[in-house]
């Protein structure tokens, strides 16, 4: 168990004061001037080092994506973007950081730019965020008046940073439809290659981090890249904030160590799972759009990437979606399905369509209104989304449909049974829209 | 150039290549529904997937991948692509089930049927089955003009409509709202495209979601017999297309041609095909007490030859029209030359261009393809967009692709294009006549028949030309001066020197009352010719022309006779028959030996061979069909020397209404809609 004294996020509930006053007195902007004059290659050459792999879902290192960004060119500035569009079902990390904690964020945001050569910093921040984005913007004007950052600011990096408000798209997360919308355009994701940190925003390098990936930088840089790559196996070093909902306990989000065997965290932290571990049916462990883990494999897996990749399923976001035994589980991906339905942007063929058919056939096997070779076929839709469509989102709708198939096939075949036993014709429940 | 290897083919591709342009190259065939030659990539309907080897393990958009992101083989070898893998046929079949499983099932009602990408490209790369039981979606028809019928259940969202408006047509008219399934493509408020190519998307929609309603039920395109042609709604000369079943003409399409249309057409060009079935000319008339009645050719030839007969030859005039094939024109000078007149003119608008300047002085010197390597523009006294909207279209894509900067003289109007504004009439041109050389490689001088067709149109050329001599525009290998023509048959006049002789006068003196005795109109529409002389009308449509007739002669239309017409460039181009005239309207130049037989001065053939082989004796340049004859650099101090002094009028651009420009386009119900249509717009825009 991660001890007090290794905790990032130390105002994680808002015990403290989140006001740049608290935040200085937790250590937030203590003394980044050093961390500055070190260099650019020196930050990038630390954060390579802990080994922090990107917090936003896929796991790319995030040291490798600052050393992406060209070299500075007065045509053609660089950016830094922060997605803090975080609309993950079931994900709510973020969230807790920009209310809570947002000289942290600020300060990564400075830090990443200098170490970039960025001098301005976007935070694209989700539609529904509203006291978040109040909380962030307050705590930017604090941190604009005390000259921490700014055009003239102490640290002698010239640096603005502005937020962005969105306006409730799921899509808007994809790093490339972030960009887009942050033009003013419709949140469509681009075509790669080329990619962000070639032309990204109005056509200039960009990166894009996540929020979490951002507030982690100036504590690491400043307790060393050898003290946060000390946590976690390897490869999957560091901290994390895990979010952690449904059927246990005590629901929470917390801190804590990379590859914390799944038992430990929901039995320290959660109270454990609701009805003892027996009782636990699956998890869904990184965000809606991995796949589910039946309770056998996931109860001492740790919790981390890798781990959870040879699982079939990801780390993600690392919110963890517990379910006991009374979940009805085929209704509950039918509702996933929903929304990956309702939030395609309907760019690409496999997914604006796929994800429609996904939904009605997983909606008609919740009440065991199919045919079992559906199933089969249903697979199969899954597999020519999957890998076929322009962004990731296609990835993401097939995933809980292919990782309910692949555990919970019998479940399936017994509800098509029953219902064959005592067939009617009420209309299909729409889980979706009921559930709106 | 990149070398890779296509299904075991190796071929050699600039590196900018898209994969999907690579594998045509090795003679792989890609289907593909939204990639489009001419617009930008979306690599949005997946359907081009190809397997590379090396890459990620998951099929690649062809369209939206450049062969110079390809990477080699960890021992140099080169990069592999696979277009008939498994990989590649289960996701080609995938995609297309996706695309089919919301397509309705009513190809045999469908227009598109037949010539549809989608049935084609389902036949080639799908499967036969179907395992969509579900309901599929429906989606509103939406309304977006008169010239285009949607039927949005078909729609595949392939965005080349999209595209088109944003990029091409530069009115940005349509667009998707909606997400996911529930996309829709729209002009969002419903209201009816504002560009002059609108009709363009029909011919984009790989499926039947867009279709020329004008066209609906009306032909399958297997029934259709299709006959390669000329435009004539402008001088442009854009190549098309005309489908006809029996002897009606169904639908007008353009063809491809780079150095004229590229593949787009005008609305009026592609929707004038109403116009050519009414108020058509079908048997000769005689005025008689005031009024027209019907008449056999021997009689109208009967009383032309009597009015002829007691008139002196200056007394005897011709006026063509602005849509005569060269033959024709050749056929009627060379009648008033056996006649002995010399007041004849091909410019019935009054404009001042002439021969005896030289072909440079009436031709778009650097040709239409050369507006890509032009580096600046001054445009004088036009709007390209009412006065050739593919040419315009053409000035606007070398604009998006940057450094290139566009002047305007004369009439502020929307072209699709930023431009600077120094002002609107002849002394902001006289600025420029001395000027310094502008800093351009090699910029364009366009001056449209607004600035020429006026009084003081000699001065404004002389001042133009001068203008691009200062600016740079004429010099060793580039010659920027560009006339831009509103006629089809203007050129091909001027060439033939279809202009009044030694003591001849002029169109607009002949249209003056008690200038002549009689008056041969050779298809002048846009004239008014005072009461006085007898005139006899020769043409296809009762138009403005036949209203002032005292005899009519039936001809044909422009689909309905082999002719050849010199566009603005100075380009000869054949346009075939396509069908025949109605009733006992005849070719013109048929008609015009046989009128010379009835006045005795009979012409020298008797085929339309024998009359071309006579027409290439005089004019040997419009024997090479395609080709341009550049003319001999211009002698800017004898036009100035001509010219005198310009006025002060501003430049006023001559067309008014794009969509009513020449009696086919008077007598199309369609044209009218269009017309009333932009003319609300434009009241709208006024308030």
């Amino acid at each position: 168990m991660l001890e007090d004294k290794d905790r990032i996020f130390t105002n994680l509930y808002g015990y403290g004061d989140w006001r740049l006053k608290g935040a200085l007195s937790r250590g937030a902007w203590d003394n980044t001037k050093t961390l500055i004059d070190k260099g650019k290659d020196w930050i990038i050459s630390e954060m390579k080092a802990s080994g922090l792999r990107g917090r936003g879902g896929a796991g790319f290192p995030t040291g490798l994506k600052w050393s992406f960004m060209p070299k500075a060119d007065p045509a053609r500035p660089s950016y830094l973007v922060v997605n803090a569009d975080e609309s993950e079902p079931g994900t709510c990390k973020d969230r807790e950081i920009m209310r809570n904690d947002p000289q942290l964020l600020i300060e990564g945001c400075f830090i990443a730019c200098f170490a970039m050569e960025a001098h301005a910093c976007y935070i694209y921040i989700r539609g529904e965020y509203i006291l978040e984005a109040e909380r962030l913007e307050a705590a930017i004007e604090q941190a604009y008046a005390a000259r921490l950052v700014g055009a003239n600011n102490v640290h002698g990096w010239p640096f603005d940073i502005y937020v962005h408000h969105g306006a409730g798209a799921y899509i808007c997360g994809e790093e490339t439809a972030l960009l887009e919308s942050l033009e003013g355009k419709k949140g469509m994701p681009r075509l790669k290659p080329p990619f962000p940190a070639n032309m990204g925003l109005y056509g200039n390098p960009t990166t894009v981090n996540n929020v979490e990936s951002i507030a982690v930088a100036p504590t690491l840089l400043r307790r060393g890249a050898a003290w946060f790559a000390g946590f976690g196996a390897k490869n999957n070093a560091g901290t994390k904030l895990f979010c952690i909902s449904g059927h246990v306990n005590k629901p929470c989000n917390v801190e804590e160590a990379m590859s914390i065997p799944f038992r430990e965290l929901i039995d320290k932290h959660c109270g454990g799972v609701r009805g003892g571990s027996d009782n636990l049916l699956a998890v869904i462990p990184g965000g809606s759009s991995v796949p589910c883990v039946p309770a056998a494999q996931i109860i001492d897996a740790a919790m981390d990437f890798d781990t959870l990749r040879d699982l079939k399923s990801g780390l993600g976001t690392a919110a963890v979606i517990v379910m006991d035994k009374s979940t009805d589980i085929i209704r509950a991906i039918a509702r996933l399905s929903y929304f990956y339905k309702h939030e395609s942007c309907g760019q690409c063929t496999p997914c604006r369509e796929g994800t429609g058919w996904l939904w009605r056939v997983v909606s008609r096997m919740a009440e065991g209104r199919a045919q079992k070779r559906e199933i089969d076929m249903l697979l199969e839709v899954t597999t020519q989304i999957e890998g076929h469509t322009i962004c990731a989102l296609g990835d993401a709708a097939a995933w809980p449909v292919q990782g309910l198939i692949r555990h919970f096939r019998p479940e399936i075949e017994r509800r098509i049974d029953q219902y064959s036993a005592n067939p009617h014709s009420e209309p299909v429940k729409d889980f979706g829209v009921a559930a709106e | 150039m990149s070398k890779l290897i296509v299904d075991g083919v190796e071929v050699d591709v600039p590196p900018e290549y898209t994969l999907l342009q690579a594998c045509e190259v090795a003679g792989a065939e890609i289907p593909r529904f939204c990639y489009h030659d001419r617009l930008s990539i979306a690599g949005n309907c997946r359907m081009c997937l190809v397997e590379v080897k090396g890459g990620p393990p998951k099929p690649s958009a062809s369209c939206a991948v450049a062969v110079r992101d390809l990477r080699p083989g960890p021992n140099g070898e080169l990069p592999v692509v696979l277009t008939k893998s498994p990989m590649v046929k289960k996701a080609r079949e995938g995609v297309m089930e996706f695309l089919l499983i919301n397509h309705p099932l009513d190809c045999p009602i469908c227009d598109q049927g037949g010539e549809c990408d989608l049935q084609d490209q389902a036949m080639a790369f799908g499967f036969a089955g179907s395992r969509f039981i579900e309901n599929k979606r429906a989606v509103e028809d939406k309304y977006i003009g008169p010239l285009v019928r949607t039927s949005m259940n078909r729609c595949i969202h392939c965005t080349r409509c999209v595209r088109f408006t944003a990029e091409v047509a530069g009115t940005g008219d349509m667009g998707a709202i909606g997400r996911g399934e529930d996309m829709e493509i729209t002009t969002y408020l419903e209201t009816a495209m504002r560009s002059e190519l609108q009709g363009n998307v029909a011919d984009l929609c790989p499926v039947g979601a867009l279709l020329p309603k004008p066209y609906s039920f009306k032909a399958r395109s297997w029934e259709l017999v299709k006959t390669e042609s000329i435009d004539v709604m402008d001088a442009q000369g854009s190549a098309i297309r005309i489908d006809t079943r029996g002897r009606e003409v169904m639908r007008i399409l353009p063809r491809t041609n780079e150095a004229v249309n590229e593949e787009w057409i005008s609305d009026k060009t592609r929707q004038i095909v109403d116009g050519l079935k009414t108020r058509r000319l079908d048997r000769p008339y005689v005025r008689e007490n005031g009024k027209l009645r019907a008449a056999s050719w021997q009689e109208a030839f009967g009383i032309i030859a009597a009015k002829v007969g007691a008139s002196s030859p200056s007394r005897l005039g011709a006026i063509a029209g602005d849509l005569c094939a060269v033959e024709e024109l050749f056929a009627l000078k060379s009648l008033m030359d056996l006649l002995g007149a010399r007041s004849i003119d091909c410019r019935q608008d009054g404009v001042k261009l002439d021969p005896k300047f030289g072909r440079a002085s009436y031709i778009f010197n650097p040709t239409i393809a050369g507006i890509d390597e032009a580096d600046g523009l001054m445009i004088i006294g036009s709007n390209p967009r009412k006065e050739a909207p593919v040419l315009n279209a053409r000035i606007r894509k070398r604009w998006l692709r940057g450094g290139f900067k566009v002047a305007v003289i004369g009439e502020k109007a929307d072209l699709t294009y930023d431009y600077v504004y120094p002002g609107a009439g002849p002394e902001t041109l006289a600025t420029f006549a001395d000027h310094a050389p502008a800093k351009m490689e090699r910029p364009m001088l366009l001056i449209g028949q607004g600035a020429l067709a006026r009084p003081d149109g000699l001065a404004v050329l002389a001042l133009a030309a001068k203008a691009a001599v200062s600016l740079g525009a004429v010099k060793d290998g580039w010659n920027g001066l560009a006339i831009l023509h509103t006629a089809a048959a203007r050129v091909g006049g001027l060439d033939l020197g279809f202009v009044p002789g030694e003591g001849g006068l002029d169109a607009k003196a002949m249209s003056k009352a008690g200038a002549l005795d009689v008056l041969f109109n050779l298809g002048a529409d846009e004239i008014d010719i005072e009461p006085g002389a007898f005139v006899i009308y020769q043409g296809s449509h009762g138009d403005r022309g036949a209203a002032r007739a005292d005899v009519i002669l039936p001809g044909a239309a422009y689909t309905e006779k082999p002719g050849i017409y010199v566009n603005t460039e100075g380009r000869p181009q054949l346009a075939d028959r396509a069908n025949f005239p109605p009733g006992d309207a005849r070719e013109d130049w048929a008609i015009l030996r046989a009128l010379s037989e009835a006045l005795g001065r009979k012409l020298p053939f008797d085929s339309l061979r024998a009359l071309r082989a006579q027409l290439f004796a005089a004019s040997p340049h419009l024997a090479e069909l395609d080709l341009i004859a550049p003319g001999e650099a211009l002698d800017v101090g004898a036009l100035a020397a001509a010219g005198g002094a310009p006025g002060t009028a501003p430049f006023v651009s001559p067309i008014r209404d794009f969509y009513l420009t020449n009696p086919i386009a008077r007598a199309s119900a369609v044209m009218a809609e269009c017309s009333a249509l932009s003319q609300n717009f434009e009241r709208q825009a006024a308030e």
